[in-house]
């Protein structure tokens, strides 16, 4: 039990420093920002330090229900990164509302998300599914006086617990039929004969599981989430959760219903096109810049399930690839949207108000149409690169109509992104001024470091990637 | 030479130039931008007097393992030399084209452009399958931007269907990629070029590929971006979209269809021909009775890329050579006529055929520039456009009477739609006031047009200087789809050729002078 604890030095950071955060606050006061900012990111560096530790490690802790291997090391690094940007960009938006609260919530929610991304039984991940939600649950309602955010908070959590609701009785089904929650234990059942209740469960824990990725048709919540939530948490929504949950599916698609693969592949296929499709439709009418970017990760997410699909190892590559690039996207994107300030220092999220904008702040307007054009996957911007790898395992899995189908809709997509590029770049000047000087140098360098990584330099890293991805993706198989 | 990478150091000097644009003043920017292409210019003529013709077929190769999955991996032919010294010639030209019509964003502008070149030269650089595909699909970016913010006044609806038109075309070409990876193990091309991919994947390969490169050519009936993308784009943009973008599908169909997927090009050439027999006919009318001078110059060009693709799949020297000439000739002589659009349009601020009218009298020096770039389009002995014609013609007749009979009223018709235009726009009485008053060309534009006359004619008089480099790979594609070629209706009888040594080629001098007789 012991010798268990060393192996979750980073979870045990994050729970002690999560509660350090949560005392500094109430003690020393909302006001200190700077102290409980520095204490929570501290937290993550060291808790991202022992993942860093322990790589190479590959074994199971507590009698086998959580996992402690580099599938899992990957997801938790990118999703402390995440967070930590997350934390960094809170304060300027906040301003005088900055609670504790902010960073412990968040650090909570990193820390449900790593159970999530290494468990290996369905009681673990249920355990880390609901700490994040919570604490997602709270994030998204922050801003306690403006109405958009209360309603973003509380329709997340009467959807979320819904979610959850048909995640536990595919739970409860798949237990009663394989007599274990073990993943392992689950798998060896479904290599044998499939029946009814078996098939019932794998499709209500995909069903909750979709909710957390917003996969469609369980994508309903995340438009309005998205919107309503304070712009840092939507950040940390469309970045952090998606990697722990996305994780999380491909552990259990792979590792606990990997046998039954005629029971899983086409629900997934499913899940993919629809969020592919439904994903681009639904964008292009949208005038909030929020929303069109939530309905942007519902169609990224499809592609990452064309990965799944596939179901080999180079598939799961290619997600964990996807992942960290698509992080690297919606974060630079998303800290752009929050330097969207008029005059007076009022948000600006609609995409009207956006005309001209490369007029005024061409820099962050250049960062955009990048972030842009690499999530629709117009080389040689770097999110080609993953959508590549997702087409190039489906197609070698003999998936080729599923690759066609989402290489088509890309196109579908392309429409949406060039058409904010359109109004950033062709229209005439929007009324609206953008004062110079919004960012603050982190945030600044955050988004250059991003956008320009994701031009062709990331192709350089090429090499890196595949064996770090080759690397996490083979503990599964 | 060997061993320096020039071809890198082709791509580095515009990529540099427009990291430089970006951050530079007005008129810096123009300077920068000039200098950067004239440098390019300079590096291609090195590149083309150290080219050994009849040498190795890939060379000046550069590999480096920089990607993993791929590889940084350039390298030319003689085909791909052409295509780039094409490239490098009209750049500088479409600089001093934009110098003062272009007020707004010159840094920005001239940055487009300079990646324009780097991808154009890429795209003929590239010896990987990935990264070919990479510029291939790069130049939408720069073009996306070029048309919707300098563009006329339907420029944002031009830009969008370029964009997607061509997207949707290449991203099944994507897959078949892929799907070729998967086969052949390797992203290699001329590994590729070499390697038999099963008949039954051959077929869908090329009909992905023909998906893409039809739309990018543009062949008959998904041709329709073209004519909006033009008369949108502003002048320059539709010298290069013209001149240079419109030759990809071409090099695509000669790189990778043809000797990649013989039998399929062999079964599936009948599409290939009837398209191209459509095209000539219907857009050569479509041009004649259009009111827009670059519009008529729009539906021209779809019309020659059909005598091209007809040229290509004649599956002979003459043919495939023919092709070749007017993807060079058609890259000098549209960006020409663009260009002489653009003089007057930059006058007039309009593109109405009506509008015009007399300008032999007020701009004589104009007006003889554009009788040349006329009749080279129509193809007049002597200029550049009959020396393709002719051949590519000749070689269409070797594989069927038919196809041959439909594309020469091609020539016929071209010859109706340019002259009407050219006796609208030059000839008859200097009534309108505006007309009258407008200049002659001034020293800049001169400076346009006097290389690009230039051009026409050394392509029209020694065509040998073009040809040579090429000969050696378009024998190379004739081998290698050889098996593959269906009997001509033609039933040649070979006469009794004299020496050779005009046609440079041992092979095929039989066949070639039966060709013509």
């Amino acid at each position: 039990m012991t010798a268990d604890l060393a192996l979750i030095w980073p979870e045990l950071i994050l729970t002690i420093g999560g509660l350090i955060t949560l005392m500094l606050g109430t003690f020393v006061g909302d006001r200190n920002v700077g102290l409980y900012q520095l204490s929570s990111l501290l937290t993550l560096a060291a808790a991202a330090a022992a993942v860093v530790a322990l790589i190479g490690v590959e074994t199971t802790v507590f009698s086998g229900t959580l996992s402690v291997d580099g599938f899992g090391g990957f997801a938790k690094l990118l999703i402390y990164a995440a967070s930590f940007i997350c934390i960094v960009i809170a304060p300027r938006f906040f301003r005088g509302g900055m609670r504790a609260e902010y960073p412990t919530l968040i650090l909570f929610a990193a820390l449900g998300m790593g159970i999530m991304a290494s468990s290996r039984d369905l009681m673990t991940l249920y355990v880390g599914l609901e700490l994040n939600s919570l604490a997602a649950y709270v994030l998204a309602s922050f801003m306690r006086t403006d109405e958009r955010s209360s309603e973003a908070g509380l329709k997340y959590f009467v959807l979320g617990a819904l979610a959850s609701g048909m995640l536990l009785y595919g739970i409860s089904l798949l237990y009663g039929f394989t007599g274990t929650t073990d993943f392992a234990g689950i798998a060896k059942v479904l290599g044998g004969e499939l029946n009814i209740g078996l098939i019932f469960g794998i499709v209500f824990v995909l069903a909750g599981l979709g909710f957390k990725i917003s996969a469609v048709p369980f994508h309903m919540w995340t438009p309005d989430v998205y919107e309503g939530a304070p712009t840092p948490v939507t950040t940390f929504f469309a970045t952090a959760p998606k990697v722990a949950a996305m994780a999380l599916m491909t552990r259990v698609v792979i590792d606990a219903m990997g046998p039954a693969v005629g029971a899983w592949q086409q629900i997934i296929i499913f899940l993919s096109l629809a969020s592919i499709i439904l994903g681009a439709v639904g964008a292009i009418g949208q005038k909030n810049i929020k929303r069109l970017l939530a309905y942007s990760s519902i169609n990224n997410v499809g592609y990452m399930l064309i990965g799944l699909a596939a179901g080999t190892q180079q598939g799961v590559e290619g997600v964990l690839t996807y992942l960290l690039v698509y992080v690297v996207t919606t974060l630079g994107s998303f800290l752009v949207v929050l330097q969207l300030r008029d005059d007076q220092g009022n948000q600006i999220e609609s995409i009207p108000a956006l005309a001209g904008y490369s007029q005024r702040r061409p820099g962050l307007a250049a960062a955009m149409a990048v972030f842009l054009f690499s999530l629709a996957g117009i080389p040689p911007l770097f999110g080609f690169w993953p959508k590549y790898l997702v087409f190039e395992a489906a197609v070698n899995a003999n998936l080729v109509p599923l690759a066609v189908a989402g290489i088509v809709a890309s196109v579908i997509g392309a429409f949406y992104y060039i058409a904010i590029i359109k109004t950033m770049y062709f229209d005439d000047k929007s009324d609206t001024e953008f004062p110079k000087g919004g960012g603050a140098i982190v945030e600044d360098a955050v988004i250059t470091a991003s956008a320009l990584w994701l031009s062709v330099i990331g192709y350089l890293f090429i090499p890196v990637l595949a064996v770090l991805s080759a690397s996490a993706a083979a503990v599964l198989f | 030479m060997s061993g320096f990478p020039i071809l890198s150091l082709m791509l580095a000097v515009p990529a540099v130039a427009a990291i430089v644009c970006l951050f530079a003043g007005d008129k810096m920017a123009r300077f920068v931008a000039l200098g950067a292409t004239l440098a390019t210019f300079v590096l291609g003529c090195i590149l083309w007097a150290n080219f050994d013709v009849g040498g190795a077929q890939w060379q000046f190769t550069e590999r480096a393992d920089l990607f993993g999955r791929f590889q940084y991996a350039l390298g030319i032919d003689g085909m791909a030399l052409m295509l780039i010294m094409l490239s490098v010639f009209l750049m500088p030209l479409c600089i001093l084209a934009s110098w003062d019509a272009i007020k707004s964003r010159v840094g920005l502008y001239m940055a487009m452009f300079l990646i324009m070149e780097v991808v154009m030269i890429g795209v003929f650089m590239a010896q990987d399958l990935l990264l070919f595909y990479i510029f291939f699909e790069a130049g939408l970016i720069p073009m996306y931007f070029i048309i919707g913010i300098w563009g006329g006044a339907n420029r944002k609806y031009a830009a969008f269907k370029f964009f997607l038109y061509t997207l949707l075309g290449s991203v099944l070409m994507l897959i078949a990629m892929i799907a070729m990876i998967g086969e052949a193990g390797t992203t290699d091309i001329p590994t590729l070029l070499n390697y038999d991919f099963p008949a039954a994947m051959q077929t869908w390969l090329w009909l992905a590929f023909f998906a893409s490169l039809a739309v990018k050519m543009p062949m008959w009936p998904v041709h329709t971006w073209l004519p909006d993308a033009h008369v949108q784009a502003p002048t320059a943009g539709s010298m290069i979209l013209a001149g240079v973008l419109l030759k990809l599908g071409a090099y695509g169909f000669l790189r990778f269809m043809m000797p990649m997927f013989p039998d399929a090009s062999g079964q599936l050439m009948w599409i290939v021909f009837g398209l191209s027999m459509v095209a000539v006919v219907y857009t050569s009318l479509v041009a004649l009775v259009q009111s827009d001078m670059k519009k008529l110059i729009a539906y021209s060009s779809v019309a020659h890329m059909a005598i091209v693709t007809a040229g290509l799949f004649a599956f002979n020297q003459q043919g495939i050579e023919g092709a070749l000439i007017i993807m060079l000739s058609h890259g000098v002589v549209s960006a020409a006529l663009f260009f002489c659009v653009g003089v007057i349009y930059d006058r007039l601020h309009t593109r109405e055929i009506d509008r015009y009218g007399g300008l032999a009298k007020n701009m004589p020096a104009y007006s003889i520039f554009f009788m040349l770039f006329t009749m080279a389009s129509i193809g007049l002995p002597g200029t550049s456009g009959f020396v393709g014609e002719f051949l590519s013609l000749a070689g269409i007749y070797e594989a069927s009477s038919w196809v041959a009979f439909v594309c020469t009223t091609g020539i016929i018709l071209g010859a109706a739609y340019m002259l009407y235009l050219y006796r609208r726009v030059v000839f008859g009485e200097l009534t309108k006031d505006d007309v009258k008053a407008m200049p002659d060309l001034n020293a800049r534009e001169w400076t346009i047009m006097v290389p690009l006359a230039a051009v026409a004619l050394w392509m029209g008089v020694y065509p040998e200087s073009f040809l040579a480099p090429m000969r050696g790979d378009v024998t190379t594609v004739v081998a290698r789809l050889a098996p593959a070629k269906p009997a001509g209706d033609a039933r040649l009888a070979a006469g009794k050729p004299r020496a050779a040594e005009a046609h440079g080629e041992t092979a095929h001098g039989s066949a070639h002078a039966g060709g013509v007789q």
